[in-house]
């Protein structure tokens, strides 16, 4: 589990050094400059779309089907072509797991 | 070591309320027992929709959520309101809480009673009987290894998994550190973490149970053929930030702490000892939280990034955010802000004991918001049709 850097220009955190999201702690607007910590770095990343509060901006490019790490964990599956500062959730992203739209379920027959 | 105070049971076990309990074994008797909580204001109702038409596990289930309920240590006495012609044997519910409990279960049924307006002349004379008794009961002190907390998470966001999780956790390992009893639930809000939480585990056995709950939920959701998202990660988590079942698990699973696994037990399911337990639950927050009141939890600790009014009608249930803005905009439903964290102006650490100081407090009898605004939620999971 990563650890909140007490530092006030940090601007998003990243949970675990494997992670290829960042979390964003502010409202952030298309071109604005956010600060993490990797590794023990700071590191920067520029937003190419406004981010909400707690939603996620990529800190790593993630190609299309490849895993989305958070955690340093795998929360998903890229379901396009993902560049560093782009907003990642729903549209771009999706889940691996309980996916009866993709089984054989009663209303897919 | 922390004292808590409360009610000694003649079984034996200890409550931090004093609750007297009104169950109707079936939707057709709520009526009649809400008007008699409401002629008894001290005392509190469970009215529900089931009951009947109900068969095999399902109908279960029920029996074992309204008995649970009532054999809950916070509870000091019972008062069941059947109709007559259910399928919950409102009998066998009587006769096993007195059994296993010892405490004073009255039993009173409409048809016998002949209607409404005798029933609920009937049953106010019994429940305020029972009242009286549930006052002469003293309250002791106890150690507060004999507390038991389950930890819920619900209209979580971003916030959750970030702080007021990990906060809880760095809780339930101080309260297990001095051999209390942590409960963790909602099977559905472990996909994609449940490794981590099988890592664990005490044994491979209590690992393989976890598993199989996970896979039952799973292979459930495909059976229906649905996408689990919009359901869960519900609309408010993916508005909150939260894009996938496996993000939001894997920021739920920190608050149970790092202390190995003692068991997983079935839903609403007696909790057998001390230590750390999981049980199988779905996430639904009413649901989850009646589950682990009628498993025999104390009260409940509830993370929530989005707030959340949910209480309990016989354990409290305390709510804590790790969101400034829903601290501020929630203040009514809200006990606890762990936001400080985000900024780094505490420790999860911190934040961590500030909750266990709450616990306390509430164990020892100060009053949650959801307590002082009458929020009683309560809901039984079904696992099948209505007949």
């Amino acid at each position: 589990m990563g650890k909140l850097v007490y530092e006030q220009d940090i601007t998003s955190i990243v949970m675990s050094d494997h992670d290829n999201v960042a979390t964003s702690l502010k409202n952030v607007d298309e071109g604005e400059t956010l600060l993490y910590v990797i590794n023990g770095q700071k590191e920067a990343v520029e937003a190419k779309r406004s981010i909400p509060f707690g939603h996620k901006i990529a800190i790593k490019p993630i190609q299309r089907s490849a895993t989305v790490i958070k955690y340093g964990e795998v929360i998903g599956a890229a379901t396009m072509d993902i560049e560093p500062g782009e907003h990642v959730h729903v549209h771009n992203i999706e889940g691996i797991r309980g996916r009866g739209d993709k089984a054989e379920g009663e209303q897919n027959r | 070591m922390n004292m808590i105070k409360g009610y000694r049971r003649s079984n034996g076990k200890f409550g931090i309320r004093n609750h007297l309990l009104i169950i109707p074994t079936v939707i057709c008797a709520n009526h009649v027992a809400n008007r008699i909580q409401q002629a008894v204001p001290k005392s509190v109702a469970i009215p529900h929709q089931h009951g009947c038409s109900q068969i095999g596990d399902d109908k279960e289930r029920t029996h074992k959520l309204l008995g649970g309920m009532g054999k809950n240590p916070n509870v000091g006495a019972v008062l069941l309101i059947s109709l007559g012609c259910e399928v919950i044997d409102a009998k066998v519910l009587k006769q096993e809480i007195e059994e296993e409990t010892g405490k004073p279960v009255e039993w009173l049924d409409i048809q016998d009673a002949g209607g409404t307006i005798n029933a609920i002349k009937k049953g106010t004379e019994v429940a305020k009987g029972l009242f009286l008794e549930l006052e002469k009961v003293p309250q002791v002190d106890a150690p507060i290894s004999e507390l038991i907390v389950g930890v819920k998470c619900g209209g979580s966001d971003a916030t959750s998994g970030l702080c007021s999780n990990p906060a809880l956790g760095k809780t339930a390992d101080q309260l297990l550190k001095q051999g209390g009893t942590i409960v963790m639930g909602e099977t559905t809000e472990i996909i994609g973490a449940e490794h981590i939480v099988a890592q664990k585990a005490v044994s491979e056995d209590v690992a393989n149970k976890l598993y199989a709950y996970v896979d039952k939920f799973e292979k459930e959701v495909e059976r229906i053929g649905a996408d689990m998202r919009g359901g869960n990660p519900s609309p408010g988590n993916i508005e909150g930030g939260l894009s996938t079942i496996e993000e939001k698990s894997l920021g739920c699973i920190s608050k149970a702490g790092t202390a190995p696994l003692n068991d997983v037990l079935s839903f609403a399911e007696e909790i057998p000892g001390n230590g750390y337990y999981f049980m199988d639950s779905p996430g639904n927050d009413i649901e989850c939280v009646s589950g682990m009141a009628a498993a025999g939890v104390h009260m409940v600790c509830f993370t929530t990034g989005r707030g959340t009014p949910t209480g309990n009608p016989i354990i409290p249930v305390i709510k804590i955010t790790g969101n400034e803005h829903t601290a501020i905009k929630m203040i009514d439903n809200i006990d606890m802000d762990t936001s400080p964290v985000m900024k780094g102006k505490e420790t999860t650490e911190e934040a961590g004991n500030r909750i266990f100081e709450t616990i306390v407090k509430t164990a020892q009898g100060e009053l949650t918001k959801a307590e002082i605004l009458g929020h009683q939620e309560f809901s039984i999971s079904r696992i099948s049709i209505s007949l």
